[in-house]
């Protein structure tokens, strides 16, 4: 039996059909708590939308990263870590008054990872911006590229660290997306005291999961990355902004 | 001529006299030793993830390859992580596996190899209760770490 070449063409996109179509057969495989011994996946980017309207003047979720990553200061506001912070906004004319946490924003093309001249600032492979600790030199160029000033210099020794959460002097650290409570399927500290204490304002989740709540709200309601125009395409996105 | 059983025989019997006097001196040894020996306590579990010898030689390469995987990769198996080594080796007592008696540390200070793991790493495993209360900040601290920062207006709504 000899082929034409468009009847092999033709049979071909019909095999390709119906491989798509078979029951239990996926294009996206759907987001599945990971293993253990599984490495982190492209497929997923984790990310957060903050909705400022929601957004009260309380600190739980800050009071909760703290407590989470065992982020202690020194009473030295100027040198102390911060992991997350409140920023109150007000408009000079109007004087609405707006208040919202800012941490790492997560971006896709990260500035501090840019920079970094040992590459101990990463992106894991699932959106996540991280400082491999064991080769940071606190050289703190990424303090300085980070448009969004979230990242922390640990100028004094540390004591009574988290066992999830090794922190040291003379490196640098920011919001790690709460990577150890990720890991074991939970979500950010943060997002957890806001929902549970706060005003709801945080929704946690896989940015590329069609199905998952994030995502459902981020194609139906209007958000902005802050600093939209760095094209950072961050991971974090603000609501009534 | 001796025949060759005998030979062995008188080997045989020397080697052992020589090692029943070899015994006594070696123990004194150990005793009057003027480096102090590690103190090597197993708490917990009836063998370690790898054999002894082992672990003795190339635990150092097991965490190392470990540390990249977890931190870079996300892989978080817990047989040749660090804390996994923390969860069976601290004392019972001081909850640690550093301090004068600590599993890591006392082994360390013997063989003079600085160990680097816990200026950052907590020695105490998770659930130890040590560490954990110390660790949990006062209000009051967390108070006056906080900085609010107060960022300039959206530009373009009411700009003159």
């Amino acid at each position: 039996m000899s082929l034409g070449r468009r009847d092999f063409l033709g049979l071909g996109v019909a095999a390709a059909a119906g491989v798509a179509m078979a029951p239990g057969v996926r294009l996206i495989e759907l987001v599945q708590a990971r293993s253990p011994e599984e490495a982190a996946s492209a497929l997923q980017r984790w990310g957060l939308r903050i909705d400022t309207a929601k957004c009260t003047d309380c600190e739980v979720c800050v009071t909760a990263c703290h407590e989470e990553n065992g982020v202690t200061g020194h009473g030295r506001p100027a040198t102390d870590a911060q992991w997350i912070r409140k920023v109150d906004l007000r408009d000079k004319r109007t004087g609405h008054a707006q208040t919202l946490p800012l941490m790492c924003q997560h971006c896709e093309h990260p500035p501090c990872v840019d920079v970094c001249p040992t590459g101990a600032s990463f992106k894991r492979a699932d959106g996540i911006v991280l400082v491999d600790k064991h080769t940071c030199i606190g050289c703190r160029y990424c303090v300085i590229a980070c448009p969004y000033g979230a990242r922390s210099f640990i100028h004094e020794s540390v004591t009574d660290q988290k066992p999830d959460v090794p922190r040291g002097k003379g490196t640098v650290e920011s919001c790690t997306l709460c990577v150890h409570r990720v890991d074991r399927g939970e979500t950010p500290a943060c997002v957890e005291a806001c929902n549970r204490d706060g005003g709801k304002a945080m929704v946690f989740g896989d940015l590329n999961d069609a199905a998952g709540e994030l995502h459902q709200r981020l194609r139906k309601e209007q958000s902005s990355p802050l600093r939209p125009e760095l094209a950072l395409n961050t991971g974090v996105r603000y609501q009534h902004l | 001529m001796k025949s060759y059983r005998e030979m062995m025989a008188l080997a045989a019997g020397v080697l052992a006299a020589s090692l029943m006097a070899a015994a006594p001196q070696a123990a004194a040894e150990t005793k009057v030793t003027r480096v102090p020996l590690p103190t090597v306590k197993i708490e917990k579990g009836e063998k370690c993830v790898e054999p002894t010898d082992e672990m003795r030689r190339n635990h150092m390469n097991m965490i190392l390859h470990q540390r990249d995987e977890t931190m870079r990769r996300g892989i978080r198996t817990t047989r040749h992580s660090l804390k996994g080594c923390i969860e069976c080796h601290a004392d019972p007592g001081t909850h640690s596996v550093i301090g004068k008696d600590g599993f890591c540390e006392s082994c360390h200070t013997y063989a003079a190899v600085r160990i680097d793991c816990f200026e950052c790493h907590s020695a105490s495993p998770r659930h130890s209760g040590s560490g954990h209360q110390s660790a949990a900040p006062g209000p009051a601290a967390l108070g006056e770490g906080k900085q609010r920062v107060a960022a300039a207006a959206p530009a373009g709504i009411c700009a003159p």
